[in-house]
């Protein structure tokens, strides 16, 4: 027991407060097999600057840009620093991407809060962004091969050739979404990885498609009662205006969700497109300030990040990184589920996250994998996810763990919460996890 | 070395002569300057250099082309002559240097200074969106003189180098590099290597080949200057606008035969710059210097600019605004509001900026922000919303709390005086007007409307304000319709009038058009929208004892409303309104329906004179100018009246007075000509 406390206190955060000034995310456009109306960096630009205006900060006063973004289109190489530019930070504000797949949000979050716990920075604009309609289509190896052939063919006969060894096989495109969805070491795709944990912990596909239609219900309810003063909208070229996570469905129901099939395994699998994370479009962007720069600035608080952890595991089993990142957490701080007031677990697939409070409640899961005497609490459902998640509202992959964060604050502020907690699995088999606290219900 | 000419010989033996005129901020050729061109040429001449560059040591462009302000008061036909043919001259001298010469051109170059560069055997030019080249002389009512027009034929060929002359069309430098007008167009870092590589290659200078010439050939030519005749009929009539004409005249009398094209260049040009058409049209480019030079930019540092009410006004407010730099937010009760404003600002980058970067960052600065969060960061904050006073005044009351102490509020108020407006504020001094015109993106003029409560320095903000964002701004008094409206709204009053007592819509336009509005009085009313007419009409009528027609109410009331209603007074078809052929006998003429029309203008013109709208008559006749089109050839309403004689007028006007109503009664103001 000493020796796993001491073990788990070395993940933790240290240095001084960090404190989350507040926050904006765009709406999560669903991709509907083209191009959406914004790339990755004009979404960033829009929530960014709605942040920047809200609170009064002039965007030079910025010391630096983090963003996570798994796939930035061609043009937009480091959209960090594209966003910055295009925010008027000036040229002399640094930017950068970082890219953890799922949780790079988190991972811009958790790299500025470092940057100012350790005094390298004051005031630093971080999040994530990512435009997964625009994930490109490539051409595949082979046809990038005769492609370099053909540039080489320089007479008439050559190019003949050339063109004589033209197959069909040579135009199947490589969609780059697909393959960011599959894991390139065990070779299975996430909804496969879902499937394991359904078989593993016995999720059946009748409670799956009941967390669906409850995740769908809990998002159209925060709408209703105007809870999500964290979105701005995002207004395109043609005079349209998106002012909600448009993959929400009011009316999902079980009998609706039932007749789908399953995409993954099929056709005996249980996880289809109505109980997975929706592919969409979304930024959400977050300012972290020292003290200092509070105070300086006048700035408001909507909490601190106290700590975070990032836990590695099977890939084949990656739905359950959350487990492991959020128990040393809770470990080091001595802490069980009852003191944790608010929990956003990022949404994958219905049943990760039922496998994940599964797991957190079982004494045996605890005992062989977290090392643990006893089991945690379980987690309380009305605690958990409270105004939906990316099965209902999408899951941009480089901006959720963004959006969970500040979501978990901004349902932290609104029930005057003191600890709330922000995690998300990760493909590739990790578990990613922020601790966020306000105290006695003000934040400082 | 001069004042305004440097001298460097390089260790190629290149003579680089730098352009930096001593005496203004932008490179013009002033006689003096010209003089002192002709001495570095002879400098530079006996240095016995390898090559020359003439550059410029101006951020702002080249050469802005001959100073404009020596020709309002020429001396006469026979001295613009000989100051031409010394012009001659001098660009004679640099044409046969006895090495290569090249202009590198970066930023503005225009008119003489075009002409200078085409003097010299080469021209790079850079690819910056800043560069501009062209002959815009016609706009002043005269043609290219300095040799312009016989080089910039050689060069392009006669087709080419007519339409660029014609048309007063500044192009980039890429398009110039596509007609020819430059040999090379190179980004700005590389302006110099290729001016050095331009005279280290040494090529015969470039001419238009023979197929380019084959129109100055005798049979073809009087063919070519009238099919260009009647393109140019399409935009300008002759008795208004005789440049383009007369330099077709000068082209068909001698195109081919350069010694006979220089004397007659300088021949025409000279008696053209003394023509009533070219003085007015100078005296109007002036009038556009002296409304730039009422705000002073440094007066006031803005950034940020806020504007509510996210209507066509509001919206087009703020895109301008965006697009001329500043970081704007755009305000209205729910996003619904802004989507068509965005949409239209969108369309309006692409159309003036085109290159996609900076489209991208026009749109980023303009943020819609239903919040309201801008005002509190905002320097300029512009309410524009519809025309109540409580909503208005209320609103004032939640901004000003919240703007920044030294921010500038502005309302868009066509017809609310800025005293009832502000009777709320904690300081009514900061509020004053900002009157923009519809479209805001062609409109120059910028009314700023203020009253004796007004702080002097919210004034010389606002001024300073409409510098930034590139309009002209005109001081008004606040007043009802302030000075544009004001006297706009008798001269279409009185259309209506005259639709009323049988004058077929057509001709009335037609008189309004003949006499030089760039559109007739009843399309500009159905353009405005019958319904915006009516209500200003009716503000107007209280305070001017002007009685609203009832044809118009009878139209807004059937709900034709104009050119947006698809009918107004005209049928209106793909844009355009459908005027019936008109034959028969009208009982008026057409110079007494002009008349008719002109003479309300006029006379409300003398009216806020009197009341001391505007300061004088010159800012009186920029604002009509710029503010509605008034026929720029004839140097303004009171320019006008007094050429024809105010005497004259005023007896018109009695006149009028007794065979058409008191509505032609003679303002008092009309005393102070006698």
């Amino acid at each position: 027991m000493n020796r796993e406390t001491i073990n788990h206190d070395r993940g933790r955060l240290r240095g001084r407060p960090v404190y989350v000034v507040d926050g904006v995310r765009t709406p999560f456009l669903k991709a509907r097999g083209r191009p959406g109306p914004f790339r990755a960096s004009d979404l960033a630009v829009a929530a960014g600057r709605a942040l920047l205006m809200r609170l009064g900060v002039a965007p030079d006063v910025i010391d630096q840009v983090v963003l996570g973004c798994v796939s930035s289109g061609p043009d937009e190489a480091n959209v960090a620093r594209v966003v910055a530019l295009r925010l008027g930070c000036g040229d002399r504000v640094p930017a950068w991407t970082v890219q953890r797949n799922c949780a790079s949000g988190m991972q811009a979050l958790e790299s500025a809060a470092l940057d100012i716990a350790s005094e390298r920075s004051e005031l630093v604009l971080a999040g994530g962004t990512e435009a997964m309609s625009h994930h490109p289509v490539m051409l595949n190896e082979l046809m990038v091969a005769w492609l370099g052939a053909w540039s080489q063919a320089r007479s008439l006969g050559a190019r003949g050739r050339a063109l004589m060894q033209l197959r069909a096989r040579h135009f199947q495109p490589v969609i780059a979404l697909l393959r960011g969805l599959t894991d390139p070491v065990v070779g299975l795709s996430m909804g496969q990885t879902a499937e394991e944990l359904a078989e593993r912990f016995g999720i059946t596909r009748d409670s799956m498609d009941a967390y669906a239609v409850r995740s769908h219900q809990r998002l159209a309810e925060a709408r209703e009662r105007q809870r999500l003063d964290e979105i701005e909208p995002l207004y395109d070229s043609q005079g349209l205006v998106y002012a909600h996570d448009d993959g929400l469905r009011p009316d999902s129901s079980l009998e609706a969700l039932a007749r789908l099939r399953p995409v993954f395994d099929r056709p005996i699998g249980r996880v289809t497109a109505g109980n997975s994370a929706q592919v969409s479009d979304g930024a959400a962007l977050l300012l972290l300030a020292s003290s200092d720069a509070v105070e300086r600035l006048d700035l408001p608080v909507l909490g601190r990040i106290t700590d975070s952890q990032w836990a590695g595991l099977d890939p084949a089993q990656m739905g359950l990184g959350p487990v492991h990142a959020m128990a040393p957490i809770l470990q080091r701080h001595r802490l069980d589920s009852d003191a944790i007031d608010v929990w956003e677990i990022n949404e994958a697939f219905a049943v990760q996250v039922l496998a994940c409070t599964a797991a957190w409640q079982s004494g045996t899961f605890c005992h062989h994998v977290l090392q643990r005497d006893a089991a945690f609490a379980p987690i309380d459902e009305a605690k958990l996810n409270v105004d939906g998640g990316g099965v209902s509202l999408g899951h941009p992959v480089g901006a959720s763990g963004a959006r969970i964060t500040l979501h978990a604050l901004k349902v932290m502020q609104r029930q005057g919460a003191q600890r709330g907690i922000a995690s998300l699995c990760i493909g590739g088999g990790q578990g990613g996890a922020l601790l966020l606290e306000r105290d006695g219900g003000s934040a400082a | 070395m001069n004042r305004h000419f440097s001298i460097e010989k390089d260790a190629q033996g290149i003579a680089w002569v730098c352009f930096d005129s001593a005496d203004s901020g932008a490179n013009v050729l002033t006689e003096e300057v010209l003089e002192a061109f002709d001495q570095t040429l002879v400098q530079v001449a006996q240095m016995h250099p390898r090559g020359m560059v003439v550059i410029s040591g101006k951020s702002s462009g080249f050469i802005a082309g001959a100073d404009v302000k020596a020709f309002a008061d020429v001396p006469g036909v026979a001295s613009a002559e000989q100051h031409i043919l010394r012009v001659h001259e001098i660009f004679h001298r640099l044409e046969s240097m006895a090495f290569p010469t090249v202009a590198a051109i970066s930023g503005f170059c225009l008119g003489g200074g075009l002409e200078l560069a085409l003097a010299c055997d080469y021209r790079v030019c850079t690819k910056d969106a800043d560069t501009r080249l062209g002959f815009p002389e016609v706009k002043l009512g005269i043609f290219p003189g300095y040799g312009g027009s016989v080089r910039a034929t050689r060069l392009l060929g006669d087709i080419k180098a007519l339409e660029l002359m014609l048309g007063g069309r500044t192009l980039s430098g890429r398009a110039a590099l596509r007609i020819g007008l430059v040999d090379q167009a190179v980004p700005r870092r590389q302006l110099r290597a290729a001016a050095m590589a331009l005279i280290a290659r040494n090529r015969r200078p470039r001419r238009a080949g023979w197929l380019k010439r084959l129109p100055r050939l005798f049979p073809l030519r009087p063919l070519s200057a009238r099919l260009l005749a009647g393109q140019v009929a399409k935009r300008a009539a002759r008795a208004h606008y005789p440049a383009p004409y007369e330099l077709l005249d000068h082209w068909r009398a001698c195109g081919g035969d350069e010694s006979a094209m220089y004397a007659s260049e300088a021949r025409n040009v000279a008696r053209l710059i003394n023509a009533s058409a070219a003085q007015n049209l100078i005296r109007v480019f002036l009038l556009q210097d002296r409304l730039k030079s009422e705000g002073n930019k440094a007066d006031f540092d803005v950034r940020h600019v806020h504007v509510v009410g996210g209507g066509v006004m509001g919206g087009d407010i703020a895109a301008w605004c965006a697009l001329r730099g500043q970081r704007v937010t755009l305000q209205d009760r729910a996003p619904e509001y802004l989507a068509r404003a965005v949409e239209r600002a969108h369309a309006l980058f692409r159309h003036k900026l085109r290159d996609p970067y900076r489209v991208q960052a026009a749109i980023d600065r303009l943020m819609p922000d239903h919040h309201g969060s801008g005002v509190r960061s905002a320097d300029v904050v512009i309410e524009a919303i519809f025309e109540d006073i409580d909503a208005k005044r209320a609103l004032y009351g939640q901004l000003e709390p919240q703007m920044k102490s030294d921010a500038l509020l502005a309302t868009n108020t066509s017809s609310i005086p800025l005293a009832t407006l502000g009777a709320d504020l904690a300081r009514p001094g900061r509020l004053v007007g900002l009157h923009f015109f519809n479209p805001v993106a062609k409109m120059p003029l910028l009314e700023i409307v203020h009253d004796q409560q007004t702080e002097a320095e919210a004034l010389s903000k606002a001024t300073a304000f409409a510098r930034h964002i590139d309009k002209l701004p005109l001081k008004v008094r606040s007043s009802p319709g302030f000075l544009v409206n004001r006297v706009l709204m008798p001269y279409l009053l009185e259309a209506v009038e005259l639709l009323e007592e049988g004058i077929p819509a057509t001709l009335v336009d037609r008189a309004a058009v003949a006499f030089g509005m760039p559109m007739g009085p009843i399309e500009l009313a159905d353009t405005v929208g019958l319904d915006i007419c009516l209500s200003v009409a009716d503000k107007m009528a209280e305070a001017l004892q002007n009685p609203v027609p009832t044809r118009l109410r009878e139209l807004v009331e059937a709900g034709h409303l104009g050119r947006k209603s698809g009918q107004g007074f005209f049928v209106w078809r793909d844009g355009r309104a459908v005027k019936p052929a008109e034959r028969g006998l009208v009982p008026l003429t057409e110079p007494e329906i002009s008349d008719r029309l002109i003479l309300r203008l006029i006379n409300e013109s003398v009216a806020c004179l009197r009341e001391g709208i505007v300061a004088d008559a010159d800012l009186l006749d920029a604002g009509v100018i710029f503010g509605t089109g008034f026929a720029p050839f004839r140097g303004g309403p009171m320019h006008y009246a007094h050429s024809r004689g105010t005497g004259e007028l005023q007896l018109r006007l009695n006149e009028f007075e007794d065979r058409f109503g008191q509505h032609f009664h003679a303002d008092p103001g009309w005393a102070a000509f006698a």
